[in-house]
């Protein structure tokens, strides 16, 4: 039997987008925009603060680097902890060495559940970005509507409290949405959000409720995508990121500002045999006389700043 | 369902008629972006799901847009200083959508083809009638915006019914004669152009596209390093090169522009187009171009070799 006719009508067939999140654009037509002190390349790390369940209910879906055997799945669950016990430490090392400030992506319930973390992140020093409650509580589309936003209210206060930052920023475990989240997250206060990829810089984005900003954080480059995804080896990891990185460099050269955003996830990248990876990446988009390196609620002011007076 | 599809005969690479490409070419090479829109909240298909989540899947969407956002200047500038014009595979709503690249990719002479409406319509569970519609739109809206006969087919997101290829060719003719419905970029079985046969008996040739060298494949289903892919890209031409001494080879890149265009990706790209446009014997041109020429000096000879081999299989068997 054939398919309806309707499959064959297009009533969003139209100029820009089939949605109205965000306006249709090429980035290499754009005003071009310069970073402060006249830098081309902003660059942001943001540092993924993960809490997987072991009673996974994956709803929806279960999550990339979630649990895959059955009850109980303590190799994957101990895996993971294992990033904001012992890996972080040396991520924090490897930033304090370059001198990076890097946003901390971080579930929610992690941070209420490890006020000593979150204390020595603070002292490290660097901006909170919320993160969901945690990696088996996605965001995803045909959740009820009251679910979801009782979900990201949470997510935000909890982090706000324990915290004691604005909490600008949000990324979704494992960047996922429903077609209400970023209504729900302009409602809670957030100014940006991570999770889009679809472009090298910052872009404004529609809401119902509020102002929001995407502050792309690139998938194809981050450790786990690469490393557990494709499963390349660290030292193809560490050619692709300093491909991405000179890349990125000598487009801002040429063309204006461009966003070099790398996400990093303590469970994989905080691992021995991998740390001098990690220090060898962050050596290599350091130091440079064009490159801006600041945490992303620091890279969208500096956006508002350079489009307002474009 | 058929145990083949019974489009060709066999016909072994070894044994064919010369094909000699203009300037006594070696190897005729194309690259074929693919332009394409997926939608964010397509209708549901019975046999295939668009998405892998719920929708909005927002990370696959998105790094599709991140294509036609950012990457597509960035390959199109690479083809612009390698001396190549696109051979576009189009979800032709982006005529609709984004009429911007679209005009970018007639300013500078590419070739359009039909890649159909959007690559989240599938041409599963599709009547004949409506396949048909289907493949009419879409090259009526590649003319309407473009000018051009469609002459090449990719189906949308590689989904076939048993009478795909007649349908484009049925298609392009009553649309534009000989001008066009030309070729089919979905078989796989070969390195040189091949006749293929179709209901209506239009002279209609298979082009090789590449399934092996699309990036897509290679990144996303095989999961290669984007220098790894360079290399792939270079031997690949090596060999199609060498043998082209002997017979003209065909050899295409089909690209996407939220794979070989990110910042990790591109450079790997770039030496390999380096790498193959640097040689003497090569003749860049578009699919549509490889076709014409194809079927004016080789596809005669083509069905005659084909016809004495399965003669002589014949006798032997």
């Amino acid at each position: 039997m054939a398919l309806n006719d309707d499959y064959l009508e297009y009533p969003l067939r139209r100029h820009g987008y089939d949605h109205e999140r965000y306006a249709w654009s090429m980035l290499s037509e754009r005003a071009p925009v310069i970073w402060p002190e006249g830098k081309t390349l902003a660059v942001w790390v943001n540092i993924s603060l993960q809490f997987y369940p072991l009673n996974q209910r994956g709803k929806p879906f279960k999550v990339p680097n979630g649990m895959t055997m059955p009850y109980p799945d303590l190799r994957h669950f101990s895996l993971r902890d294992y990033g904001n016990r012992v890996g972080i430490y040396r991520v924090l090392k490897a930033l304090a060495a370059n001198n990076i400030t890097p946003t901390f992506a971080i579930n929610a319930q992690l941070a209420e559940q490890t006020p000593y973390l979150v204390q020595r992140l603070k002292e490290h020093g660097g901006e909170f970005i919320a993160h969901g409650w945690n990696m088996d509580h996605l965001h995803y589309g045909g959740q009820p509507i009251e679910e979801e936003a009782e979900l990201v209210k949470r997510s935000v206060d909890t982090l706000r409290r324990v915290t004691g930052q604005p909490v600008r920023g949000w990324l979704s475990p494992a960047k996922h949405q429903s077609f209400n989240t970023p209504d729900l997250l302009a409602e809670n206060g957030i100014e940006y959000c991570a999770d889009w990829v679809n472009d090298d810089m910052p872009y404004p984005c529609d809401t119902k409720t509020g102002s929001l900003t995407m502050v792309p954080l690139a998938t194809e480059i981050e450790d786990q995508f690469v490393m557990s995804q494709n499963l390349h080896s660290e030292d193809a990891w560490v050619t692709q990121v300093k491909d991405a990185f000179d890349f990125l460099l000598e487009e801002s050269r040429e063309q204006g500002g461009r966003l070099f955003a790398l996400n990093l996830h303590p469970w994989l990248v905080g691992q021995p045999h991998r740390i001098a990876c990690l220090e060898e990446v962050l050596a290599h988009i350091s130091g440079h006389p064009e490159v801006w390196q600041a945490p992303a609620g620091e890279i969208l002011d500096a956006f508002h700043q350079a489009t307002e007076q474009a | 369902m058929k145990e083949s599809l019974g489009v060709y005969d066999y016909w072994a690479y070894d044994q064919r008629p010369k094909i000699e490409w203009p300037g006594g070419a070696k190897v005729a090479f194309w690259v074929a972006p693919n332009i394409e829109y997926y939608e964010l909240d397509p209708p549901m298909n019975p046999q295939r799901n668009p998405w892998p989540h719920p929708h909005p899947s927002v990370p696959g969407y998105s790094i599709r847009d991140y294509g036609n956002r950012v990457g597509h200047q960035r390959q199109m500038a690479l083809l612009d200083k390698y001396g190549i014009r696109g051979s576009i595979s189009l979800s032709v709503a982006l005529c609709e959508h984004h009429p911007e690249i679209i005009q970018m990719c007639r300013e500078r002479d590419w070739e359009f083809f039909s890649h159909g409406i959007y690559n989240t319509r599938y041409t599963y569970g599709l009547s004949e009638a409506q396949e048909r519609a289907m493949i009419r739109d879409s090259m009526e809206t590649i003319h309407r915006h473009t000018g051009q006969a469609c002459a090449g087919y990719l189906a949308p997101a590689l989904s076939h019914s048993e009478r795909t290829l007649d349908l484009f060719a049925e298609v392009g003719e009553e649309l534009f004669g000989d001008k066009g419905g030309l070729y089919t970029c979905d078989l796989f079985h070969d390195d040189q152009p091949t006749p293929v046969s179709v209901r209506s008996g239009k002279r209609f040739i298979s082009m090789p596209y590449s399934l092996e060298m699309n990036d897509t494949i290679v990144y996303a289903v095989n999961k290669v390093e984007p220098r790894q892919y360079a290399t792939m890209l270079k031997r690949h031409f090596d060999r199609l090169y060498a043998e082209g001494a002997e017979s003209g080879t065909v050899m295409c890149i089909p690209t996407h522009n939220y794979q070989v265009s990110c910042p990790h990706r591109i450079k790997a790209f770039e030496e390999a187009l380096e790498y193959i446009t640097g040689h003497p014997d090569v003749w860049v041109a578009t699919g549509r171009e490889i076709a014409d020429y194809y079927l004016a000096n080789s596809y005669d000879a083509a069905l005659d070799s084909m016809a004495a081999q399965a003669a002589t299989a014949g006798k032997q068997g």
